[in-house]
C-alpha cells in the first residue's frame, strides 16, 4: 500500500463532467448528500446541455455538475474547480479553462481513445502531449478497471460500462472522506428490483473506493472539519424544490387548497414535477396546453378560493402577460414563479440570467403595477415562495417571484422550519351579506374575497375598469384616473411587509454592492475576501423589488458609490437610477452563468484602487 | 360525485338571475334572446343560486356574465375555457357556465376549446355564432362563409369556414347541440339537457347579427322556408322535416340523402332514426356534415351525448386514492420527506 498523507483542507470545489449520458448529474447529487452528511456546508450547481442526448462523446454533450463543500459557509458553488473529474476527453476540453491553475484532474485514461480525442478535437492526446502541465493529473482507466471488477455479474457489457460513474464516484469519496453508506442506501432502494444492476453498481462504487486505497497514483487523502449548522433537521434543496415546498407551506399555513397551473418550460419544470408529488396534500396540479391557459386556469382557482400559483420561465412570462393584466384588475392573488433563463427568445433555455426584471415590473399594457419579489438563494426560494403567497391574499394581487436557472438547479442545505416559524397567514373570505360590494377596500386597499357558493355574494368581475367599491363597469375619465392610483397605492402598501434591510460591513461610507437575487451568494463571498484584507466595504441585499424596500433610499444616501452586479444590461441599475436620481456603477455579465466571486472582487478592488 | 347540488330554488324566478345592470347589446341583437332563455331556465335546474358561475371572453357575446346575477368572471379574449377550467378543478362542486362567441372560441381561443373537449372538464359552454365579428365592427370570423365581403375583405374571404360541431366531436365532447336564438322553447331544452349533462356540453346558438351580418340564418327563421331547411333532431326518432312532414333522411353507407315521404318509393321506414348516446361519434359526424351540403336540411337539437369521467372527477378520486394510501402526519414530515439528516 502507498504511503498516504492524510491533509486537512476547509473549502473544496469539485466539478464531475462527462457525456449527457455518463449519469454526472447523479453523481454529482450523490456525493452532495455524502457531504451534507459529513456536515459540510455545500453549495451545487448543475451544468447541462438543452439537448437531452447530444453526440456521445462531442464537445456539445458535455454535462458537468459543480459541487463545492467547506467546513466554513459555501454562499457560491465555487467559482474555480479543485478537482475536475474528466470521463472523457470531451468532458477535460470544455472544463479545463475554469479550473485552479494546480488543480487535480482525475481522468478516465480508458476514454482517451483515437476516436474520443477526434470527437473532442483534439489533435494530440492531452495526457502524453505536455500541455497539462501543472495540473496534478490521476490517469485511472476507469472503464477497463469496471469492467475487470464485474466480471461475473449478470448484466449486459453495455450495462457494465455504464457503472463507471460510480467508480468515479468510489475514488472520489475515498480521497475526501466522505461517508459511502448514503450512496449504498440509495443503490439498494433504486434497484430493489434489478439486483444485477444493484450488485453492479454498489461493486462499481467500491471498487473505485479501494481502487485508491490500493493504487500507489494517490498520495494524499484529504479530509474536512464539519460545519457548524444550526440544531434541525436538515435536507438538501434545490430552488426548485424549495419553491415547491413553500407553496405547500403557505397552503398549510392559510389552509387554501393549492392550484398549480402549469406548462412545461426549462428550467422551471421541476417545481411542477415536485408539487405533483404532493397528491397526498391534496394539491391539484394542472398541466395545461399552454402558457396561457395555465394562468388562466389559475384566475379561475384564485377566483373560486384556492390558492394559484403558475411557474414558468421567461418565455412563459411573456406570454401569461395579458392574464397577468387580468388579475391586476380583477384583483385576485396569483403567485406567478418565474424561473429566469438566458434569453432573448428560446435563448439559452438551461443557462441563467437575471434578464426579465424590467418585464416583471414593467411588461404588461397599460398601468399594471404587480409585486416583484426575488430569491437569494436556493433556500431563500422557500421562504420567498411562503412570502409571494401571503402578499398576494392579503393584498388581493398578483405577485412575481423571480429566480433563475443558477437558483433553480443549485442546491444547499435546507433547515426544515417548524410551521410556528412562519408568519402568520390567516384567511377569511367574505361571507357577510350586509354591506357587501366585490371592490369595497380594507386598511390596505385590498378587496374583499368572496368565493363561488356564498350566498348572497354574487358579483361579476373582469378585465373591463371598474368603478371602486361597487365594482361595476365605469369608462369614467376621473373614475380610470383614481383606479389607476388606487391599484397603482394598493401595490405601494406592500412595502411595510418589506423587512429592513441589513447592511453587512460599514454603516456608511465609500462603496456599497447592491445585490438582487441569485447574485447574493457571489457578492457575500467577494464582500467577505474585501474585509479580510482590512478594506472598508459594504453589502445591501434587495429581496422586495416593487415595491422596494422602503429604507433603501436612507441608505445609498450613506455612500458615496453604489456598484450593481448584475447578470444583465444593468436593468436594476436603471431602476435605481430612476427612482433614487442617483449614479450606479454597473457590473454585468451576460454569458448564461452566474458571476464569479473572483470577478465582483477584482471589480471592487479596481474601484477602491487596490491592485489584487 | 354529482355535477350540481341537486336542491329545490323552485321560489326563484328568471327575474332572480337578471343583474342590476343595463345591457347593452344593439337592440334587435340575438343575445336578447339566448340571455332571456338561460334566465327563464336558470330557476329550474336543480342549481343553487351561488353556485352558478359563469365565464366568458371577450366579443359582444362575452359581456353576458356582468347581466346574470350570479357569479362571473368576464375574462380575455379566447381564455374563457382555460378560466373555467380552474373554476370547475378547483371547486367541482359548482356549476360553471361559459358563454362565448365563434371569434373567441374558435379562433383566439382555438387552443383551449379543443383542450377543454378533450379532458371533458364539466363546463357547459354556449356558443353565440353569428359568424361574424361584432365588437370589432364587423370583419369576416373563422365561422363566415367563404366569399364574404366585410370590412377587412372587401373583394371576399378566401379562407374556409370552421365546422364547430366537426371540431369539438373530434375533440371528443361528450354533448353537442344546436338550437337557434329564434327557437326559444327548444333553446330552454337543450339548455336544461346541458346542464343535466355530465362533462363538457357545447351548445351552438345560430345568432343573428342584426348590424354587421344581418339574416345570416333567415332562411332557418323565416316562417316559409324554416321548416323545409331546419330538422329538428329527436332521440330515438325519424329525421323528418319539410313543411308538411313529408321528407326524410336516408343513410345510404354513410352517405345521407333527402328522400321525399309521398313518392310512392320511400316510407318511413326508411329513414335514419337519430340516436343522441354516440360514444364514437359516427352519427354526429355524419350530421355535422349536413350544414356544408346545401342539399341537405340543418340539423338542430343534440348530436352526441354521451357519458364518461369528467376531468375533475379523475383528479380528485385520484388525490383521494393516494391519500388513503400516504397521510399527512405532520407538517414538519410534509415538508421535510426524503433523504433528511440532524444537526444536533
Amino acid at each position: 500500500m502507498a504511503d498516504i498523507q492524510l491533509v486537512k483542507v476547509e473549502d473544496v470545489t469539485v466539478r464531475f463532467a462527462g457525456d449527457s449520458g455518463d449519469g454526472m448529474q447523479l453523481t454529482g447529487l450523490q456525493f452532495s448528500t455524502s457531504s451534507a452528511i459529513a456536515g459540510n456546508d455545500l453549495n451545487t450547481l448543475p451544468d447541462y446541455p438543452a439537448e437531452i442526448r447530444a453526440p456521445a462523446g462531442s464537445l456539445h454533450g458535455v454535462s458537468g455538475f459543480q459541487i463545492r463543500f467547506s467546513s466554513g459557509e459555501s454562499p457560491t458553488h465555487g467559482d474555480n474547480p479543485d478537482v475536475l473529474v474528466a470521463m472523457n476527453p470531451a468532458a477535460l476540453k470544455v472544463n479545463l479553462k475554469d479550473l485552479k491553475r494546480d488543480a487535480t484532474i482525475l481522468v478516465n485514461e480508458s476514454s482517451f481513445d483515437n476516436k474520443n480525442l477526434s470527437l473532442a478535437k483534439y489533435e494530440t492526446n492531452p495526457l502524453d502531449d505536455g500541455s497539462l502541465k501543472g495540473y496534478n493529473v490521476l490517469r485511472v482507466p476507469m472503464t477497463k478497471a469496471v469492467m475487470n471488477a464485474l466480471e461475473g455479474v449478470n448484466i449486459s457489457l453495455k450495462d457494465k460500462e455504464r457503472c463507471k460513474n460510480f467508480f468515479a464516484l468510489g475514488i472520489m469519496f475515498w480521497m475526501y472522506s466522505r461517508p459511502i453508506e448514503p450512496t449504498i442506501d440509495w443503490i439498494e432502494n433504486k434497484f430493489r428490483n434489478k439486483p444485477e444492476l444493484m450488485t453492479a453498481n454498489k461493486k462499481a462504487l467500491m471498487a473505485g473506493y479501494h481502487y485508491s486505497e490500493m493504487t500507489e497514483l494517490f498520495t494524499t487523502r484529504f479530509y474536512l472539519e464539519p460545519y457548524k449548522l444550526p440544531a434541525g433537521n436538515y435536507k438538501n434543496v434545490t430552488g426548485n424544490e424549495a419553491v415547491a415546498l413553500g407553496m405547500v407551506a403557505a397552503s398549510w399555513k392559510s389552509n387554501l387548497p393549492l392550484f398549480l397551473g402549469s406548462y412545461p418550460i426549462t428550467p422551471a419544470s421541476e417545481i411542477l414535477h415536485e408539487l405533483s408529488s404532493f397528491k397526498h396534500f391534496g394539491v391539484k396540479t394542472f398541466q395545461a396546453e399552454d402558457e396561457i391557459a395555465s394562468i388562466a386556469a389559475c384566475i379561475g382557482a384564485a377566483f373560486a378560493g384556492n390558492l394559484a400559483l403558475t411557474t414558468t420561465s421567461g418565455p412563459g412570462l411573456a406570454l401569461k402577460m395579458e392574464a397577468v393584466g387580468l388579475g391586476v384588475m380583477t384583483e385576485l392573488p396569483i403567485v406567478i414563479v418565474d424561473v429566469q433563463r438566458g434569453g432573448p427568445s428560446t435563448g439559452l433555455p438551461t443557462k441563467t440570467e437575471q434578464g426579465d426584471l424590467l418585464q416583471a415590473l414593467y411588461g404588461r399594457n397599460g398601468e399594471a403595477p404587480v409585486c416583484v419579489l426575488a430569491a437569494a438563494t436556493p433556500v431563500d426560494c422557500f421562504y420567498m415562495a411562503y412570502e409571494a403567497s401571503r402578499i398576494a391574499v392579503k393584498y388581493m394581487t398578483p405577485v412575481i417571484l423571480l429566480t433563475n436557472g443558477y437558483l433553480a438547479q443549485g442546491s444547499e442545505p435546507f433547515r426544515i422550519p417548524s410551521e410556528d416559524e412562519l408568519p402568520d397567514f390567516k384567511v377569511e373570505f367574505r361571507t357577510e351579506e350586509e354591506g357587501f360590494f366585490p371592490y369595497l377596500r380594507d386598511e390596505n386597499l385590498a378587496r374583499p374575497w368572496a368565493i363561488p357558493g356564498t350566498p348572497g355574494l354574487e358579483h361579476r368581475i373582469g378585465g373591463l375598469e371598474k368603478a371602486n367599491i361597487t365594482g361595476n363597469v365605469n369608462y369614467s375619465p376621473e373614475n380610470h384616473e383614481f383606479m389607476v392610483k388606487l391599484r397603482d397605492q394598493k401595490i405601494k402598501n406592500i412595502a411595510k411587509e418589506a423587512p429592513k434591510l441589513e447592511v453587512r460591513g460599514e454603516q456608511k461610507g465609500d462603496l456599497l454592492v447592491l445585490g438582487w437575487g441569485s447574485t447574493y451568494g457571489a457578492i457575500t463571498e467577494a464582500v467577505n475576501r474585501i474585509m479580510a484584507r482590512g478594506l472598508k466595504i459594504s453589502q445591501v441585499h434587495l429581496r422586495y423589488i416593487n415595491p422596494i424596500h422602503p429604507d433603501l433610499g436612507d441608505i445609498l444616501k450613506k455612500f458615496k458609490r453604489v456598484l450593481i452586479p448584475e447578470i444583465n444590461l444593468g436593468q436594476m441599475a436603471t431602476v435605481i437610477r430612476s427612482k433614487y436620481l442617483i449614479d450606479v456603477v454597473q457590473f454585468n455579465r451576460i454569458q448564461g452563468l452566474p458571476i464569479k466571486a473572483s470577478e465582483i472582487e477584482e471589480k471592487i478592488l479596481n474601484m477602491l484602487g487596490v491592485k489584487k | 360525485m354529482t355535477d350540481v347540488n341537486k336542491i329545490s330554488t323552485t321560489q326563484l324566478t328568471a327575474k332572480d338571475f337578471a343583474s342590476d345592470q343595463e345591457v347593452k347589446w344593439c337592440p334587435g341583437c340575438g343575445n336578447y334572446s339566448i340571455l332571456a332563455q338561460i334566465q327563464r331556465v336558470s330557476p329550474s335546474l336543480g342549481v343553487k343560486k351561488e353556485d352558478f358561475v359563469w365565464v366568458s371572453g371577450i366579443g359582444c357575446s362575452s359581456r353576458f356574465p356582468y347581466y346574470m346575477d350570479t357569479y362571473g368572471i368576464h375574462g380575455i379574449h379566447g381564455r374563457a375555457p382555460a378560466i373555467a377550467s380552474g373554476v370547475k378543478i378547483a371547486r367541482p362542486e359548482l356549476s360553471v357556465w361559459m358563454a362565448t362567441g365563434d371569434g373567441d372560441l374558435l379562433s383566439i381561443g382555438g387552443n383551449h376549446f379543443i383542450h377543454i373537449c378533450r379532458r371533458n372538464v364539466g363546463v357547459k359552454m354556449i356558443l353565440f355564432n353569428n359568424k361574424i365579428y361584432g365588437l370589432t365592427k364587423g370583419q369576416y370570423s373563422p365561422t363566415s362563409e367563404q366569399g364574404k365581403k366585410t370590412k377587412s375583405t372587401p373583394y371576399g374571404s378566401v379562407d374556409y369556414p370552421f365546422n364547430p360541431a366537426m371540431i369539438s366531436i373530434g375533440a371528443g365532447v361528450t354533448f353537442y347541440a344546436r338550437t337557434i336564438d329564434r327557437e326559444p322553447k327548444h333553446m330552454q331544452e337543450m339548455i336544461a339537457k346541458a346542464s343535466e349533462h355530465h362533462g363538457t356540453a357545447l351548445i351552438e346558438v345560430y345568432q343573428n347579427c342584426n348590424i354587421f351580418n344581418d339574416g345570416a340564418f333567415a332562411s332557418l327563421t323565416d316562417k316559409e322556408t324554416k321548416a323545409d331547411n331546419v330538422l329538428i333532431l329527436e332521440d330515438g326518432k325519424p329525421m323528418v322535416f319539410g313543411k308538411d312532414r313529408d321528407k326524410g333522411i336516408k343513410l345510404d353507407g354513410t352517405t345521407p340523402m333527402v328522400i321525399d315521404l309521398n313518392d310512392g318509393v320511400h316510407s318511413i321506414n326508411d329513414v335514419w332514426v337519430h340516436k343522441e348516446y354516440d360514444p364514437y361519434g359516427h352519427n354526429a359526424f355524419i350530421l355535422a356534415e349536413f350544414t356544408d351540403n346545401e342539399d341537405l336540411p340543418v340539423p338542430i337539437g343534440i348530436f352526441r351525448r354521451f357519458e364518461k369521467p369528467t376531468y375533475e372527477e379523475l383528479l380528485v378520486g385520484q388525490i383521494e386514492r393516494i391519500q388513503e394510501k400516504k397521510k399527512v402526519t405532520s407538517f414538519e414530515k410534509l415538508i421535510g420527506e426524503g433523504n433528511v439528516w440532524t444537526v444536533e
